[in-house]
């Protein structure tokens, strides 16, 4: 029992994970792109009609991922070529990819789709409890953590990530170091995008699979707010991520055994926690200020 | 000259006919400049002359119009600051170009070209930093340090590239008098190792002293090339302004009178990383007294300002008082309804709204001051009374604008601030409290400024002025106190006061520390 409530949660957390993972880098860049959700919902639709058309589930996974990097080249190209307001920009984003994906999936209403299969690793997964909690996941839950880890590893030990974090804290200085601000950007944008199209197409692939309209149902919104409770720190989102997962399974759980606390005051508890749980673990201020990307949102038009 | 030009091989640098337009303004028209190998040359003028435009092309981070650049002889053309470096061209900028959340280490990283590993960056950094009197700690983060410590980042970044044209853009008006003095060691050492460097300054003293030629710059234009040995400071000045600088003028301090501003142990903790506490501040400005205070800046002393002026309200409502009654619980509209005036450091975005014009941030900042004067009793803008005012602002201060009432960005700089100040003055306030008064502004407005801030206090009221320039303080103010890392020492009477006085303190030595080395000078 306990063990099927783990495997879930990390199932629910995934998907958040991934988005936010990219979205992170997004921001770390200095740009705000509030386009998640919209870019989420267009890589569920298209992994899960890719899949079912083809009839390959990996062919849909990076078809998806495919589609959420162009989605966010075109968010590219309105802030950061033609410098519109990121924030205007992001909310059309989000608004044209819900509507563009119901009208792209309204064949595939109520088709059964395809799944991607849980990994076995033989013996390993057989290890009581453990087992298949560590050993027995589906291929991406491994994908979403070592995502984490490359994250953490280029920002903070590598020369391009520090060129990135640099980009993020003063754009003017990094364009007098000879950065290249705009195709830093770029390349973080659509990473960014890649991500969150890779974390829909979990959700129409893996977590449920099948298509309906708006299946993202406001995850693309929690990843941002991950990205910023988490202070933009990688390990931090991770943590943010299962929390929120844990506890949304933990409701749902307590409510099928009808305890008696109001659903919807339930059904509010994953924002509740993850919110108070953030809130505290970045209660130092001064290392949360040192982490906010300081151009964070803030338009770039280099002099000439 | 045409010795010069032929001697090519001898030129580092041959910029010939440089131009650049912003719109139809000419910010920099034709620019001649050689620099010789192994020379420490100047590059003098006004704010707006187009020494900064001008650097900025020699750097790749703008493009010019028109004109040629020979680098050892060979026509070049410097498209990004990358293309410098590789040239061998290297700059530390005026208005630190340093990334606050990385640290020292990182940032110089971030400027070299090849990918070395962090450690090996580090070693080196620390092994010029020794070689050149640099002290550096290559783990803190920038954002922690003082102006000078981030100065030296700069300079060891820049000597990481092993350049042979060091561009420095303003480098003292940071640094006390000490720090300056240890700059100029680096630079001679520099300057003997063959490395030749181009040096942007308004302080014609120190220009004098290191400098081995000059190219003075106004509006764009080159006014001469000169020896700065051979010239003083005021025909050095002349040439800059194209007019003689007006002195100020200052009386004798009058006898000590009632004190219209006081400042009672006020501490104030850190509101954010980046920020100074301040402790225990004692302060008092009388009637008819200018007080400045000195401090490099990043020492508190835009907390402090903010303190004084109400922008943050203080526990204790006696921490701050104005004309004898406490003033700690008011805000800024309450102080200056007691009778203060202040202008803060910032021109535009903080003293006035940028987009909006100046009758407009003329109402801003004195609707509830002048409600009478300026609303009809249903708070209706009387227009023709605050374009008035707007006016006689303008015109008491000299402030030269485009149009009848054009928006506070549409101003340069020192015009702008002349405004800020004539805004304040206009009221007559009995306490005038402002922060660097003449930050960035040219020689002719920074005078006028500062014979009003006089005349202001010779009329009775109390002046406290806030600033980073010795020199200014020196020339108008009748006592000078220090601050340093949020404590602000006793007042020192201008009579008693020496800038390595001030200098010592300025670089946190105690004052009873200050006083022997004083005698052994």
């Amino acid at each position: 029992m306990l063990e099927s409530i783990l495997i879930t949660i990390a199932t629910a957390a995934t998907p958040l994970l991934i988005a936010a993972m990219g979205e992170l880098v997004v921001e770390r860049s200095g740009v705000l792109n509030l386009g998640v959700e919209g870019m989420m919902i267009m890589g569920a639709i298209t992994g899960f009609a890719v899949a079912l058309t083809t009839g390959s589930v990996w062919l849909g996974v990076f078809a998806a991922i495919l589609v959420g990097a162009a989605f966010a080249l075109i968010f590219g190209f309105l802030t950061l070529s033609l410098v519109t307001n990121q924030v205007a920009t992001g909310l059309a984003l989000t608004l044209f990819g819900l509507g563009l994906s119901g009208m792209l999936g309204e064949g595939f209403v109520g088709r059964p789709g395809l799944r991607l299969g849980r990994i076995d690793i033989p013996f390993l997964s057989d290890l009581p409890f453990v087992g298949r909690l560590l050993f027995g996941q589906d291929p991406l839950f491994y994908v979403s953590l070592l995502l984490t880890a490359a994250v953490a590893y280029f920002l903070f030990a590598t020369r391009a990530g520090l060129m990135l974090r640099a980009v993020g804290d003063n754009h003017t200085s990094a364009h007098a170091q000879g950065i290249n601000v705009v195709a830093v950007r770029y390349l973080a944008v659509m990473f960014g995008g890649a991500c969150a199209g890779l974390a829909g197409a979990y959700l129409s692939l893996v977590y449920t699979p099948q298509w309906v309209e708006n299946m993202t149902a406001g995850r693309g919104w929690i990843a941002l707010a991950l990205v910023v409770f988490a202070s933009w720190r990688p390990w931090r989102v991770v943590a943010g991520a299962y929390l929120f997962g844990g506890v949304t399974i933990g409701q749902l759980h307590a409510q099928a055994l009808g305890v008696a606390i109001p659903s919807q005051l339930l059904s509010s508890l994953p924002y509740l926690a993850t919110i108070a749980v953030l809130v505290i673990i970045s209660r130092n201020r001064r290392l949360t200020m040192m982490n906010t990307p300081a151009s964070l949102g803030r338009p770039f038009v280099p002099e000439r | 000259m045409s010795a010069t030009r032929e001697n090519r091989a001898g030129n580092l640098l041959d910029v010939r006919g440089l131009t650049k337009l912003f719109g139809s303004l000419k910010a920099c028209d034709g620019i001649d400049l050689t620099i010789d190998r192994g020379e420490i040359h100047a590059l003098l003028g006004e704010n707006g002359a187009g020494k900064s435009t001008f650097v900025k092309m020699l750097f790749g981070a703008l493009e010019p119009a028109a004109g040629t650049i020979r680098w050892k002889g060979e026509e070049v053309r410097i498209a990004s600051p990358g293309d410098a470096r590789k040239l061998g061209i290297g700059m530390v900028f005026q208005h630190f170009s340093l990334f606050d959340a990385l640290t020292a280490a990182e940032n110089i990283m971030l400027s070299l070209d090849d990918p070395a590993p962090a450690g090996a960056v580090a070693a080196r950094a620390r092994a010029l930093s020794e070689a050149y009197g640099l002290p550096l700690d290559p783990n803190a983060h920038v954002g922690d340090l003082s102006v000078g410590e981030r100065q030296r980042i700069e300079i060891i970044r820049c000597l990481l590239q092993n350049p042979e044209l060091i561009i420095l853009d303003e480098p003292t008006s940071v640094l006390t008098p000490q720090e300056a003095d240890r700059l100029f060691d680096t630079l001679a050492r520099l300057k003997a190792e063959g490395r030749s460097i181009l040096y942007i300054s308004h302080r014609l003293e120190e220009v004098k002293r290191i400098c081995d030629r000059a190219t003075v710059l106004r509006q764009g234009r080159v006014i001469a090339h000169c020896d700065p040995r051979g010239e003083t400071a005021s025909s050095l000045a002349r040439m800059m302004v194209g007019d003689e600088v007006q002195a100020v003028v200052r009386e004798k301090p009058s006898a000590a009178r009632e004190a219209l501003l006081e400042v009672r142990a006020l501490s104030r903790k850190a509101g954010h990383p980046f920020a100074v506490s301040l402790s225990d501040i004692d302060l008092a400005v009388h009637a008819g007294e200018v007080l400045g205070i000195a401090g490099v800046a990043g020492n508190g002393q835009g907390e402090f300002f903010e303190a004084v002026s109400g922008e943050v309200l203080q526990e204790k409502a006696d921490a701050v008082r104005i004309r004898g009654k406490d003033a700690g619980r008011q805000d800024i509209s309450g102080r200056r309804l007691m009778g203060a005036a202040f202008v803060p450091e910032e021109r535009l975005g903080h003293a006035a709204a940028p987009l909006m014009t100046l009758s407009q941030n003329l109402l801003l900042s004195r609707c509830r001051t002048d409600a009478r004067a300026f609303l009809s009793r249903l708070g209706v803008i009387r227009q023709g009374a605050v374009a008035k005012a707007a006016k006689r602002i303008a015109d008491a201060m000299d402030v030269r604008k485009a149009g009848e009432d054009p928006e506070a960005a549409a101003l340069s700089g020192g015009n702008l601030q002349k405004f800020v100040i004539g805004r304040e003055l206009d009221r007559a306030p009995m306490v005038m409290v402002v922060n660097q008064p003449t930050w960035g502004v040219d020689a002719g407005a920074a005078a006028r400024i500062r014979q009003a801030l006089i005349d202001l206090a010779k009329g009775g009221s109390a002046v406290l002025v806030i600033s980073q320039d010795l020199d200014e303080l020196f020339e108008i103010c009748d006592a000078i106190a220090v601050m340093h890392h949020g404590r602000l020492s006793a007042p020192i009477p201008i009579s008693e006061a020496t800038y390595e006085k001030v200098g010592l303190l300025m670089g946190g030595a105690r004052p009873e520390a200050a006083e022997p080395v004083l005698e052994a000078v």
